[in-house]
């Protein structure tokens, strides 16, 4: 009904290859940006930044990055908790020593260093594939934490191994350490996904995406119809650690404000990201948001409806919020193996013949 | 599925607004109940909960108010530990105990600038020992840096005198916890002439045999441990595989509890451990637990660990929070104590043996007076020896001073490097 291609008629390119070509699909785009922008920043208290906006704002940066490598180009990476180490690490090192530096520099600058890293940890998937590079990157993983283990320089010789983010300002607002206010927080790591979200969108739909989405469906295929497979995987390498790298410097930075490599950016941290990837759908980036908030927001949902609304032991709380948040991802995984993403993408075939679907 | 997803949010949004009654003493329990550190973190969380439940239900609370121990989850992880802050801050939380070093390292700058106590006791960062830094935080009576410095004294007696020439090897849980006594370990190298091997275990610690192996092979006089959670029955257990002298084996306070003991069974025999605080049911304060708390039916998770290690330190930090606030409550002037004056509480305490006797806890722990500038306490340990016959943990020295010459320097340098890091000037002065 209100839902529907019928009335809304493009009379330019541009217009006909907008990202929403449906005008209901447009306004509530513009509603959530004026609800992420306009509204939230207004009402957010710590709680709400620190538990629920601040690490799914977060985890949805490194989600779009993964499933730009893994999603559009078919390289499967269990790397990504490294990455975010990498970034982080740079974030860190480009704060203390570079002290008047502003903050989104420091971010795109360690994503920049993330984005080399990843290039390099990327070669290998020239000569292999599947899951032989997936233990590449398994390796890359390890050696990564390991590296910020050992080596004192990348955490300032401090006694413990730990990175602690120093305040840092943007325009008179802190935006990181203790005494940053929750909305800066919030609105700091917004204005990067968002960025970040639109530019990924816009890189899938053109040339770039078209050539990693033709080295995903078949490698042999597209390097005969002209794709340069040295380039394509190397730079979806490069942008998907580029993504990875800033969501990792705006984990340690902005949200924990201080992290410890093995704990913050281990092989659990991998997983939660391809996790994310998986649920929420390949090849989407509506998927990467969707995955994010499902295994960000469910789990302190959960805690807090069971140990918050019915009272229950803690410990008991914690052991069934497990086994609902496993079962929930089988149960999505066997009704729709394409995840969050093509539920969504039924759902809006659905609506566009609502209410006559005959 | 949309209604129900409705409706779970709107029981989350009433479940996150639904704060407690503000009246009451607010002691957020920071614990964990799972994960691969649920063995030591769930006698702690018992310990911490059946003491303030004793106080509740005998002396109905601290000064006439009653005191009220909500429990978060953290599985010892840094992000849910800070979760657990931001939601239990807004009831009016007057000091944490988060029981972990990596959550304390996260906490340290938020409750200073949100103004609540973080209280450490023989964990965190070391040089919150030096009060005039750390405004917010307390970590009497003892730090890492005081136990690796106490089992170097315990070694040098053992040894009449000198550890010269002599191989130490540091076995530890590689994060910031088990990093902390490195630092004061080389110095103690240089001063007393042993060579010190670093051994790290990543977390959670349950594959130890190319550490052990190693072990074999340097074929080190003592192994320091610094272990926790799964990690240590490992250890204990692999040291028996290798047939490693047990009585050369020392552990930290949290690698000397009867769960990391009780697996490796006879192989676990003469195994040490540090402890900075009295173990065992025999003190008077547990007839008054069975009476009003155990018999009541209102004691903590199973109630199975009474008495043990892990729980009498639970109980112990929670003495001190008790006896902080009473401190407060006397220096403000009202029994309805904030945040800020609790502060001030932790700040002034003085714990005398006479006072530990009043408690029922005669001898259960090292008479200390904070001050302004200190926050340490007087970080004595004692040493406890296994007896894997008894099934018993037995001390076997009496409170050991650590080395102040060697330490006060370390704690200045590192606080003074996390004061020039955070622009905070020194107070106290």
């Amino acid at each position: 009904m209100f839902y529907r291609e019928a009335g809304d008629f493009k009379t330019s390119y541009v217009d006909d290859s907008q990202t929403f070509p449906i005008r209901f699909d447009r306004m509530r785009y513009y509603a959530v940006l004026v609800l992420g922008f306009g509204i939230l920043p207004f009402v957010m208290n710590d709680y709400w930044a620190n538990a629920v906006f601040v690490p799914f704002l977060i985890y949805a940066i490194a989600a779009i990055g993964l499933n730009i490598l893994t999603g559009y180009c078919g390289q499967v990476s269990l790397g990504t908790g490294g990455f975010m180490a990498v970034g982080a690490y740079a974030c860190y090192k480009l704060m203390t020593a570079f002290p008047w530096m502003p903050m989104p520099v420091n971010v795109l600058l360690a994503g920049l260093v993330t984005a080399g890293v990843g290039v390099l940890f990327g070669l290998p998937s020239l000569r292999i594939k599947g899951f032989y590079l997936a233990v590449a990157t398994l390796a890359a993983q390890f050696f990564l934490v390991w590296l910020f283990n050992k080596v004192p320089w990348f955490y300032n010789y401090s006694a413990s191994g730990q990175i602690t983010a120093p305040e840092r300002t943007l325009l008179g607002v802190a935006v990181t350490g203790a005494s940053t206010p929750a909305w800066a927080k919030y609105l700091f790591c917004a204005v990067f996904l968002f960025a970040l979200a639109w530019l990924a969108r816009n890189l899938t739909r053109g040339t770039v995406g078209r050539k990693w989405m033709a080295i995903r469906d078949m490698d042999i295929a597209a390097e005969i119809i002209g794709v340069n497979p040295l380039t394509t995987k190397l730079s979806a390498f490069a942008v998907s650690s580029f993504y990875i790298g800033i969501a990792g410097a705006l984990f340690f930075a902005v949200y924990l404000g201080a992290a410890e490599v093995g704990e913050a950016f281990g092989i659990q941290k991998s997983f939660l990201i391809l996790f994310m990837v998986i649920i929420g759908g390949l090849g989407s980036i509506f998927g990467s948001f969707a995955g994010a908030a499902f295994l960000v927001l469910l789990p302190v949902l959960l805690k807090n409806v069971l140990v918050g609304g019915l009272g229950w032991p803690t410990d008991l709380a914690a052991h069934i919020e497990l086994m609902i948040v496993g079962a929930l991802i089988i149960v999505f995984l066997i009704l729709e193996p394409h995840g969050l993403a093509q539920l969504w993408r039924v759902a809006k075939e659905k609506l566009r013949l609502w209410p006559f679907p005959h | 599925m949309k209604k129900t997803f409705t409706m779970l949010a709107a029981a989350a949004i009433a479940a996150t607004t639904a704060a407690p009654a503000l009246a009451d003493l607010v002691v957020p329990n920071l614990s964990y109940r799972t994960g691969p550190f649920a063995a030591g973190g769930i006698p702690y969380a018992d310990g911490f909960n059946d003491y303030f439940t004793l106080l509740n239900e005998r002396d109905g609370g601290i000064g006439g108010e009653k005191v009220q121990v909500p429990e978060c989850e953290t599985a010892y992880n840094t992000e849910k530990g800070v979760e657990c802050y931001e939601a239990t801050k807004g009831q009016g939380a007057l000091v944490y105990n988060p029981l972990s070093t990596g959550i304390t390292y996260q906490l340290i700058p938020k409750v200073s600038a949100d103004g609540i106590t973080l209280y450490t006791p023989g964990y965190g960062r070391t040089s919150a020992a030096n009060g005039k830094v750390f405004e917010w935080v307390f970590n009497y009576p003892a730090n890492y840096w005081d136990g690796a410095s106490v089992a170097i004294k315990y070694l040098l007696d053992e040894n009449g005198g000198s550890l010269e020439g002599k191989k130490i090897a540091l076995l530890y849980h590689n994060s910031a916890y088990g990093k902390e006594p490195i630092r004061t370990l080389q110095e103690l190298a240089k001063k007393h002439g042993f060579t010190l091997s670093e051994l790290p275990i990543d977390s959670p610690g349950q594959e130890q045999k190319s550490q052990w192996l190693q072990v074999r092979r340097d074929k080190p006089d003592y192994v320091l441990f610094w272990g926790w959670g799964v990690m240590n029955s490992v250890a204990v257990q692999e040291a028996a595989n290798i047939r490693f002298p047990m009585d050369k084996f020392i552990g930290i306070w949290w690698s000397g509890s009867e769960n990391d003991v009780l697996p490796a069974g006879d192989g676990a025999n003469g195994y040490k451990a540090l402890t900075f605080n009295g173990v065992g049911g025999d003190y008077p304060v547990y007839a008054d637990l069975k009476k009003y708390v155990f018999d009541a039916g209102k004691g903590s998770g199973a109630g199975d660990s009474a008495g043990s290690v892990i729980y009498s330190r639970g109980m112990y930090a929670a003495v001190v929070i008790s006896e902080a606030i009473r401190k407060a409550q006397e220096l403000a002037g009202t029994p309805k104590v904030n945040a800020a004056q609790v502060r001030d509480g932790f700040e002034a305490l003085e714990i005398t043996d006479a006072r530990l006797e009043e408690l029922g806890l005669k001898g259960f722990g090292q008479a200390f007076k904070a001050t302004c500038a200190d926050h340490g306490g007087a970080g004595g340990a004692m040493i406890q020896q296994w007896d894997a016959a008894a099934k018993k943990w037995s001390l076997i020295t009496g409170f050991i001073e650590p080395d102040h010459d060697v330490l006060d320097p370390l704690v200045a340098e590192d606080s003074a490097a996390f004061a020039a890091e955070n622009n905070i000037a020194e107070r106290c002065n």
